[in-house]
């Protein structure tokens, strides 16, 4: 008998109506997530992940379909739902009037967890705030605030983890350290929903990715089929020329910095013909392997979609 | 076997209802607990100014008028200010606390922290509301405290000074939530209390005797909803009032229930705090 998914989206449709008219955040997003699964949601800026992770956690409801977590309804059964949740939000936020201790101990209590100082403790350490915990939030840094927020959504132990872009703007220790933990949990059990915009951390540690655009799942699958199913080759060289007009549509300009996707090798030798014949002369020229951002952007432009 | 399995699922359902339950009201403790600490932790703003606001009050206002007013036929001016002191102080800081608190977490973002915990609509309203009745009570007892030396004292009838300090301030909290659910900035929970709070407050009797006005304002009097919780406190002190305090039970209880269905409906909705 298959297991209850540990999220389950069905049809999910979430429209907003703004000055201009109706706006449809998310179009009938459907995918379940298993437990245990270190799950990646991508998009660009607008794509409808955070509307997705609101509905799943309450703070939105959706317009049309359903969303579940273990088996219970966001909206009719919220509680059970909510308890097996613990939710990272995106935005720096913090209670000013407490303390790391006071704010864990509150928040254990609104899901009725209450004497788990044990398991407070275990998270200031290894979360790296053992000795912020009597700190009033207003004294951290913007780091340490967010580390607090992880703690703030493991306190009640919940199974379902869900991260919503929670190394925006964050340094490299505290990534690291966020991440290792992270991936500790998802060891022991527990489930991980991650939103990100940083490509290389998705590609390391999700399994299976959703991405999304414009509302609507473009793409979902594990994330080594990914990779696999698009151009296997990258060309990336430097050149102070225009590149030739044909090879424009394909190729991704950073400055000076240009990368190419090429499916063979025969795709390869075709790219350097028409540099060759084009007059080009490409500096420092690697061919390497295609990573998740190139796949990202491929499908983003449209190209599997 | 089947009636078996039937019956252990039963037990295992109402075991987890139970747990279910005794989370929930764990939770509805816990916000409560909160909001209490959260004025707490700033009692010198939350308590302290208020009680000396009444104090300043109490002395210009006594100062001025007690050799020249007599109310309900012997009752001295001071004596007479004291207790609608006390109750407008109740009402203004019930209706402060649940207000700003609100307001505060909807703009810092943080009240993320309460809509993503499994608290129903009435745990909502027990902690947001029942935070308020405590800060009320706190600042009116502090405010009774510092006042009572200023004049001869009584308390006739102490059991309605509880029952309208009480609804009074539940009444207040209750409308502060849903002025912070509706409100999106400072200045429109700050214009809720200026113009609406504040001048029903000042217009209920607290400084005079709604008996000794001209019939027109008398009777415009008797629409606010605040006269009766002043003029029912009051009677529990002196033991007469302008109106029976039992015509004052029901207003204010009525009053009282309207706010509170509005209040819950609001929340049950997630108007305004979950898109």
């Amino acid at each position: 008998m298959p297991s209850t998914p540990a999220i389950s989206f069905r049809n999910v449709a979430k429209t907003y109506s703004g000055a201009r008219g109706a706006v449809k955040a998310l179009d009938d997003v459907s995918f379940d997530i298993e437990p245990g699964e270190f799950f990646g949601l991508l998009g660009p800026n607008g794509a409808g992940k955070t509307t997705l992770i609101s509905i799943l956690a309450g703070l939105a409801r959706a317009s049309g379909g359903q969303v579940l977590v273990h088996g219970h309804d966001v909206v009719t059964d919220y509680a059970a739902a909510r308890r097996s949740l613990g939710i990272v939000p995106q935005e720096l936020v913090f209670d000013p009037f407490f303390s790391v201790r006071e704010a864990l101990r509150i928040q254990g209590g609104y899901f009725g967890v209450h004497d788990n100082d044990a398991w407070i403790d275990e998270l200031l350490a290894n979360l790296g705030l053992a000795d912020k915990a009597d700190a009033n939030m207003r004294q951290l840094s913007g780091g340490m605030k967010r580390r607090v927020l992880v703690a703030q959504a493991l306190v009640h132990r919940p199974p379902v983890i869900v991260l919503d872009e929670p190394t925006a703007g964050v340094d490299v220790e505290l990534r690291q350290t966020l991440w290792q933990f992270v991936a500790r949990l998802n060891k022991e059990g527990h489930t991980v929903l991650l939103t990100t915009h940083y490509l290389e951390e998705a590609e390391a540690l999700c399994n299976r990715l959703a991405m999304l655009k414009q509302g609507r799942v473009v793409a979902l699958d594990r994330t080594s089929a990914l990779l696999a199913g698009t151009a296997s080759t990258m060309l990336r060289f430097k050149m102070d020329t225009p590149l030739p007009a044909s090879l424009a549509a394909q190729s991704r300009v950073t400055g000076r910095i240009v990368q190419i996707t090429a499916h063979d090798a025969v795709e390869v030798e075709a790219v350097l013909a028409t540099l060759r014949n084009a007059g080009c002369v490409p500096e420092d020229l690697e061919i390497g392997r295609a990573d998740l951002e190139d796949v990202f952007l491929e499908i983003m432009q449209g190209a599997r979609a | 076997m089947s009636a078996g399995m039937n019956a252990g699922n039963s037990a295992v359902d109402s075991a987890a209802r139970r747990t279910g339950i005794a989370a929930a009201l764990a939770g509805a403790r816990t916000l409560l607990y909160k909001e209490v600490l959260r004025f707490w932790k700033v009692s010198f703003q939350t308590v302290a100014a208020p009680v000396l606001t009444a104090i300043l009050y109490l002395l210009i206002f006594g100062h001025v008028l007690e050799d020249h007013v007599k109310v309900f036929g012997s009752v001295g001016y001071t004596s007479f200010l004291i207790p609608g002191l006390v109750m407008m102080s109740v009402l203004q800081n019930a209706f402060a606390n649940s207000s700003s608190s609100l307001i505060q977490s909807k703009i810092t973002g943080n009240l993320v922290f309460v809509l993503v915990a499994p608290l129903s609509h009435w745990a909502w309203f027990v902690a947001y509301v029942g935070a308020s009745v405590v800060r009320g009570l706190v600042v009116g007892c502090g405010v009774f405290i510092v006042t009572v030396w200023f004049a001869p004292f009584q308390v006739a009838q102490p059991l309605w000074v509880l029952v309208f300090g009480l609804m009074g301030a539940a009444m207040m909290g209750a409308l502060g939530l849903v002025a912070g659910l509706w409100a999106e900035k400072f200045d429109q929970i700050a214009a809720f209390q200026n113009f609406i709070i504040m001048p029903m407050t000042f217009l209920s009797g607290v400084f005079y005797s709604v008996g000794s006005l001209p019939p027109f304002w008398k009777a415009v009097s008797h629409l606010n909803p605040f006269f009766y919780m002043i003029d029912g406190f009051r009677h529990g002190f002196f033991g007469v009032s302008d109106v029976s305090p039992w015509v004052g039970l029901l207003i204010v209880g009525s009053s009282l229930a309207i706010v509170c269905a509005l209040c819950l409906h609001l929340l049950k909705i997630g108007y305004k705090i979950r898109h």
